[in-house]
């Protein structure tokens, strides 16, 4: 590669490492920001979203203007949404979860839409026969199958907004994102390799811990294997 | 005057649309830059995806390369790749941060282009293979003529979630000393100036849109008349790229 050149040129090493045992307060702190923001993005994403799919599930009038509004929302780009919001929100934390959440719903919304139409038809049918009410068969039927779908969704959107938090750096919040910003503003590597490094650390511990976490709320799929 | 009527008031100021800085031209190099990016990509990564399917070996990292495209921010790959190919590019006539953001655009395109012409191939009934095999057609006639038209909406799928992603990420690129319609957005933060700022995400958000919707359109079109969904069948919606993938995996 052309690193050996590069590198030589700018005589910064990729990796600090005396940088890193001095920062160690300021990694963490951007650490636990990043696992926050998100963390605040999914579940309010999802207070939304499962109302909004049982209703797209039920409905086909609002189906499609659900789709539609959560399809334009996760299209707009990330730095376009949260310039429309800057000038009235301002440099907080509110413009960031607006921006954040809006990008959860789409992905919650369909995947609810999804998970909720594979629950077949026969098992819905005896469970009225066993005399169901339609909440109950909601909460008890129709939703705990629908969980791995649910699970799905709630997984991608997940690794999606850990991506996303890396923007908000832009608007002064950012998590990890904040040291990869640093990086390119004073053209430092370590920050921005830390940043990335935990950053995809962090996407891929969330979404193997929400797959564990599957597979223990749905324990009658595990005996089909792998499907 | 309210804040809204600034935001025309930008727009309708001639001294906007003239010259390097102007809308025209930054909305040309932000298709250009976008347009090339995904082109690139698409010479890489449909023949890779095609190949996994139509061969079904190597299915797995057809999967997960997107999932691993996703946790990768693609803020953090601009960045990186300012930084590796930044100096570089300096000295080139094509201007500081082209390259960079270049480089970043097409290694975003690749995964979802892998995955979705993968399962596209993947989706083809064996039958149907078998059977064309067995009206005769060679190897090279049942993947032009059977194979990937039947595959040809999931490969538009892939191209449609790329270039959708590629578009606004381009936005991001102006972070990295790129043009581009951020420009706008990332001078209109710099100077404070937030009619300009708001300008230019109309801008960006208008431009998405136009090319979500109209690769949207291409990809039903794309779909064999056979394979469409007729009016009382109608399903959902067939997932998009990203669903299918994560269902997948």
């Amino acid at each position: 590669m052309l690193a050996t050149g590069v590198v030589g040129a700018v005589e910064d090493p990729w990796i600090r490492w005396s940088w890193i045992s001095g920062h160690v307060d300021v990694i963490t702190a951007a650490l636990v920001q990043h696992i926050q923001l998100t963390l605040i993005a999914v579940v309010i994403g999802l207070l939304i979203a499962v109302p909004l799919g049982l209703v797209a599930w039920r409905s086909r009038v609002f189906r499609g203007p659900i789709f539609t509004l959560t399809g334009i929302l996760y299209t707009i780009p990330s730095l376009a949404l949260f310039a429309f919001l800057l000038p009235f929100t301002g440099l907080t934390i509110l413009t960031a979860e607006i921006g954040l959440v809006g990008y959860t719903l789409l992905i919650l919304v369909r995947n609810i839409v999804v998970g909720l139409n594979s629950v077949p038809e026969d098992v819905r049918e005896a469970a009225r026969g066993m005399g169901f009410r339609p909440l109950a068969e909601l909460a008890r039927i129709d939703l705990p199958l629908a969980i791995p779908g649910i699970v799905a969704g709630v997984r991608i959107a997940t690794v999606t907004t850990i991506g996303l938090v890396t923007v908000t750096a832009l608007i002064g919040e950012g998590g990890l994102g904040s040291l990869i910003y640093d990086g390119l503003l004073h053209d430092f590597h370590t920050p921005l390799v830390v940043g990335t490094v935990l950053s995809v650390a962090l996407a891929v511990v969330a979404d193997l811990s929400l797959a564990g976490l599957q597979r223990l709320v749905t324990p009658w799929a595990r005996s089909r294997a792998v499907t | 005057m309210s804040f809204f009527g600034q935001v025309v008031q930008w727009f309708l100021d001639p001294s906007h649309w003239q010259g390097d800085s102007g809308v025209p031209h930054r909305t040309f190099e932000h298709l250009v830059m976008s347009g090339a990016s995904v082109l690139t990509a698409a010479l890489i990564a449909l023949p890779v995806g095609i190949a996994i399917g139509h061969f079904g070996k190597g299915g797995n990292l057809a999967i997960n390369i997107s999932n691993i495209g996703r946790a990768i921010p693609s803020f953090a790959l601009l960045v990186l790749s300012a930084q590796v190919f930044g100096i570089a590019a300096a000295s080139q006539v094509v201007g500081f941060g082209a390259v960079p953001a270049f480089v970043a655009l097409v290694a975003l395109a690749i995964p979802p282009m892998v995955t979705n012409s993968y399962i596209g191939m993947r989706e083809v009934d064996p039958d149907v293979r078998e059977a064309a095999r067995g009206m005769g057609m060679r190897e090279r006639a049942v993947l032009l003529r059977v194979e990937l038209p039947i595959a040809m909406p999931f490969i538009m799928a892939g191209i449609r979630t790329s270039a959708v992603n590629v578009v606004a990420t381009a936005t991001l690129a102006a972070v990295v000393a790129w043009g581009g319609l951020g420009r706008f957005i990332v001078d209109g933060f710099g100077l404070q100036d937030y009619p300009m700022l708001f300008a230019g995400a109309v801008m960006v958000a208008v431009l998405s849109l136009i090319v979500e919707f109209s690769l949207a359109g291409v990809q039903r079109l794309a779909t064999p008349a056979g394979l469409r969904p007729s009016k009382s069948t109608q399903k959902e919606e067939p997932l998009t790229a990203l669903d299918t993938a994560a269902v997948a995996a």
